[in-house]
Order: C-alpha cells, then structure tokens, then sequence
C-alpha cells in the first residue's frame, strides 16, 4: 500500500510540476490544483498509513494519528478558496490583457499558437 | 485580566476592526470605516508597547483554548517577537493615516483588507506553532493578493498573477516541509520540535534536514533571497504607494520567520541538524546586495529603484544572519527596525513624488515642477541619506553595527567591499534620481496636484522613527543585544512554552 501511495503522489506532484512551468494560466492554475491534491495525500500519511483503526490511544493495539487528518482538513479548505482565487484571477488577466500568456502577451500573436 | 490576554489583542484588535468595517455603513461609509481603522490602528500600537515592557522581564506564553503545549496550539511573545509587533504597528498606523487620504477609494474594502493583513503578520510573529505560522501566512497572504491589486490596471493585474502563483507554490512546499517534520518528529510545536530534532540520528537527521531545507527554501520565498526575488520589484514597483509601504515589513515576514525557526528548532544545539542552512544563507545573501544593488543603478523608474533597496536590505539582513554570533544578531534587529521605517517612508513619498509630476510619474526623467517641490524635495533628501548610510541618521550607525560584526578575515573581506559598494552605487543611483527630479525640471509653472499635510505627516512620523533610532541607539542597541541573547540560549524559550503555559 505504501509503494503505491508514494506513487501516486510522485506521479501527481511530477504532473503538477510540469503544468506549472507551463507559460500560459490555465495550465498553470491546474498544475497549482493537482499540486495541492499531491500534498494534501502527503500530509495525509506522515501520520503513517494505518487501515481500521481507531483515532484513540489504548482502544486498539495500533491507533490512528488524528493530527494530520485536522492538519489535511485545513489544507483542503485555504488550497479550495485558492484555487478559486487563482482561477477568478486568472480570467480576469484574460480579459483585461486579452492574451493568457503569463509573461510576453505578444507571444501568441506573433508565433501563432504554442 | 488584561496582562494574562494581552498577547492575543494585537490578533484579535485588527480582526475586530476588520470585521466591523465589512459590515454595511450606509451613506458615508468610507469615513466610518476610516474611524474604525485608524482607532483600531492606534489601539494595536498601544497594546504594543504594552508587551514589549511585559517581555522585558519574562516570556510570555498563552496555550490557546487552555490546551496545554505541545499538544495545544500556543501563543507565545518573547523579546524577539515583541519587537516585531511593534514594529508592524508602528509601520502601520502611519501608513494607514496616508491611506485615509484618498487611496482606500482606488477599489472595495482596502480599510478591512487592511487590517486582514496587519492580523496575518501579527499572528506570524505571535504564533509558537508551525502549522499555525503557516495559516497565518495564508492569512496575510490571501490580504496581500486582494492589497496589491487594490487600484486595477493592467500591471498590477499581471504582477498579481505572478505573486500568487508563486505563493501557492511555496505554500504547497511549506506544507510539504511541515508533512515531513511532522512525520519524524511527531510534533508541530516549535519548542518541542527543537528538542526532538536535536535527538535525531542517521537517516531520521537526514530526512529533517531535507524538511528543514525546504522550509529554509519557503522563507526565502517570502524575504526575496536570490534566486527566489523575482517577483519583489514587479510587485513592489507596480502597486499602490500605501500597500507598497506595508508590505515593507513582509519581507522581514519571512526574516523573522528564518531567524526563528533556524535558531531555535536548527541553532547550535540541534545535533546533527545544527546550522543547516547557514552556509547558503551566508552566499546567497552576498549575491542578493550585489544584484539588488546592480537593480538600483539600472532602474528608470524611482518606485523600482526602492523595490531594487528593498532587495538589497533583505541580502544584507540575511548575510548578517549567516555570521551566527550575538552581535550579528543583534546588528541584524537593528538593521531591520530601520530599513523597514525607512523603506515604508520612501515608498509613501514616492508616490506622492509621482502624482505630483503628472505626466512623467515615477520615470526618472526631466519633467515638471511639483506643487510641493521643497518639501518633498527635503524629505526625499531625508528619507535618501536615511537609506543609503550616511552620516547621521539610523543607516549609518545600523551599517556600522553590521560591519563590525564581521569577525574573522574572510568574512571581513567578502561582506566590507559588498556593502560599502553596494552603499556606493545607492549613493549614485539616488542622487541621480534625486537631482533628475527635483533640480532638472522645466520651465513654467508647476503642477497643480498637491497632497493634504497629513499625508506629509505620515512620512515624516516614519522618518521620525529613523531619528529616534539615531537618538537612542544606545538603550535600543541594548534592547537587540538582549534579543540576541535570548535567541542564543533558547533553552529559556523551550522550558517556557512547555512547562509554562498555564494561563487560560
């Protein structure tokens, strides 16, 4: 289970990366979307993957961390009113610059498209 | 009852306040809200004060909720975090006074958003939770994303865009630098963190160190160390004057942050971990001044120019840092008190410089006379000897303090030739823009634009600041001796937060 989830986190963190680089926003606010995807999974197991578990001490032999599902919580929430900040943002720069380049806006026009 | 709260009123103060201006306050709203501002502002500054006296005599920890460490979240003001406090209020009650003049009307709820950012930084400062010092960076950050906007126009937009997707990115990495620490230390309470990192040995040292890096790599995100500054001059350069000039202190955000977590949770007792980070501070810093300088010689416009100071502040701040003993620290605190006056000043008068020529704004080219050429003139002249070091006012003796803190040779002949020629070229640099806009303009009459003498004032309370700083450099130089103190034995700091949070 361990294997497969620090894949899934490298995978998705490695996707993310990429898009990020990208020079246009729309990419970039996806990248920015599936990066906090891959760290809220790596919060999620620095309490150590324990399935069927109670979150209580002395209820069971092996206990659950409760922390990093508040801390994961918590990260979901401020990374959800982000995006859509990025996101509103990132269409308002489009309408008002009239290109989604995010650093030449004349890129597009004089190359065609990317 | 008070002294036992008074460590979360500088959080909950601005928090209030903003609230109640979001509020609906029909016709003459505006005016409301300002009155709410700068009372909440004013409050802020006076409970202030009122903890750095509390601090002089002990450590201040508050378990939030009565939870105690490390398993509660807890507040906690010791002489280092008391001064920053301060300093932010100090900053922003005149910032704010300029504010009050005309450019909260630019676009919606710049008084809230206002005050949003003054309990995200305060909150940063106060915090003894690593977890919650990131929520409280997501708190000023989210303000300062909506702040630099404030106003509209198409550079503002676009600077925004990079600022903020560069700030979720580094949120994300401080997360995942928190995920890591958290996963070999089990802990996220900064004192008791240092204590389990210094345990630490083989393969667990090394995975904290990589968390610690990665953290080391957030702060100097948000202080602007090269290669992270990019986004400082754009930022800094295209927003309004007044959120320019609270967001001289953002870096020094990110300052403290690295001076706290790297001297308490990796300092010299930390084992294996001790010191990390510390050689990159120490080249990194140098390349900053060097290239924020260089950015102050080549820049047309005066708002980039004090962005490019800003830059070459934060490298000196950092280098300072890096040399590790008492008296850096303690030459570092005063350096930052001062730069972050200074530079807020310079920000507020540059804008005025810039409405009041018209036409040619903030370019440093000929153009035509001001309306309130002599004064500004004269403040500008001010706050420019205040920047660059010279003789007499508070970046002379702050630069002295710095210099003398190099001990050994090959500290003494990197960091003299960096600073005193990056002091050269910022003499150069303001000169020219000084006598380009203040001696080189046309002929006929001036400009028509003036500003009110309270915004005047603003600038002039900033600069006062510089002046006392001059004046009782003695009693402060002490004060920042006794922070460096404390933050070289943190041991005191520990023990405090973890046996003695037992306040409601």
């Amino acid at each position: 289970m361990e294997t497969l989830y620090a894949i899934t986190v490298g995978t998705l963190t490695a996707c993310s990366v990429f898009l990020i680089l990208r020079g246009r926003s729309f990419p970039i606010v996806i990248g920015l979307t599936m990066l906090s995807y891959a760290v809220n999974l790596f919060l999620f197991s620095t309490g150590r993957l324990i399935v069927n578990e109670l979150p209580i001490v002395g209820a069971s032999e092996n206990t659950t961390d409760p922390l990093p599902q508040a801390l994961v919580l918590t990260a979901i929430v401020i990374g959800f009113a982000m995006t859509a900040y990025s996101i509103i943002l990132a269409v308002r720069v489009r309408g008002e610059i009239g290109s989604d380049e995010v650093n030449d806006y004349n890129y597009a026009e004089q190359d065609g498209q990317r | 009852m008070l002294t036992k709260h008074l460590i979360t009123l500088p959080i909950i103060i601005p928090m209030l306040a903003a609230l109640l201006q979001l509020l609906p306050w029909g016709e003459r709203a505006q005016h409301y809200r300002r009155i709410i501002g700068i009372v909440a502002s004013s409050l802020t500054l006076v409970v202030a004060i009122m903890l750095v006296i509390t601090v002089h005599t002990e450590i201040v920890v508050y378990a939030l909720g009565s939870w105690q460490a490390p398993f509660g979240i807890v507040l906690v003001a010791d002489k280092l975090s008391a001064l920053m406090v301060l300093l932010t209020a100090v900053l922003a009650l005149p910032v704010l006074i300029y504010a009050c003049h005309g450019e909260d009307n630019l676009g919606s709820h710049f008084q809230a958003l206002f005050q949003f950012q003054v309990l995200g930084i305060m909150g940063a400062f106060l915090t003894g939770d690593l977890f919650n010092l990131f929520v409280f960076f997501e708190i000023l950050l989210i303000s300062s994303y909506a702040l630099l906007m404030h106003g509209g126009g198409k550079a503002k937009l676009r600077a925004t865009l990079h600022y903020v997707v560069l700030n979720l990115t580094g949120s994300a990495l401080f997360l995942i630098s928190l995920g890591v620490l958290y996963g070999i230390t089990g802990t996220l309470n900064m004192a008791d963190m240092a204590g389990k990192v210094a345990l630490l040995q083989g393969d667990d040292a090394a995975i904290a160190r990589a968390g610690g890096m990665i953290l080391f790599i957030v702060f100097a995100l948000k202080s602007a160390l090269l290669p992270l500054y990019f986004w400082l001059p754009q930022a800094y350069a295209n927003t309004t004057g007044t959120v320019a000039a609270l967001f001289a202190i953002m870096t020094k955000v990110g300052i403290y942050a690295i001076v706290r977590v790297f001297t308490l949770i990796f300092g010299a007792d930390a084992g294996e971990v001790a010191f990390l980070g510390y050689g990159w501070l120490w080249w990194l810093g140098l390349l900053t001044i060097l290239i924020g300088a260089l950015g102050v010689l080549g820049s047309r416009d005066i708002r980039q120019v004090v962005a490019y100071l800003v830059l070459v502040s934060v490298g000196t701040m950092l280098t300072t840092l890096s040399l590790g003993h008492n008296d850096a620290i303690s030459a570092l605190l005063f350096y930052l008190v001062h730069s972050t006056l200074v530079t807020g000043a310079l920000f507020l008068l540059v804008d005025m410089i810039a409405e009041q020529r018209g036409k040619t704004a903030s370019r440093i080219v000929k153009g035509r006379k001001m309306a309130q050429h002599q004064l500004l003139g004269g403040l500008f002249f001010l706050a420019a000897i205040t920047v660059i070091g010279i003789p007499p006012l508070s970046g002379f003796i702050s630069k002295l303090f710095i210099l003398e803190a190099a001990r050994t040779g090959a500290q003494v002949a990197w960091l003299w030739p960096l600073i005193l020629g990056a002091t050269f070229l910022m003499m150069i640099a303001l000169s020219r823009a000084g006598s380009r806009m203040f001696w080189h303009t046309l002929e006929g009459k001036p400009n028509d634009v003036s500003h009110p003498y309270w915004q005047h004032m603003a600038v002039v309370l900033l600069l006062l600041g510089a002046v006392a700083l001059t004046v009782f450099a003695q009693t402060f130089s002490g004060f920042t001796s006794a922070i460096a103190e404390q933050l070289a034995n943190p041991q005191g700091y520990i023990s405090h937060v973890l046996d003695g949070g037992q306040h409601e």
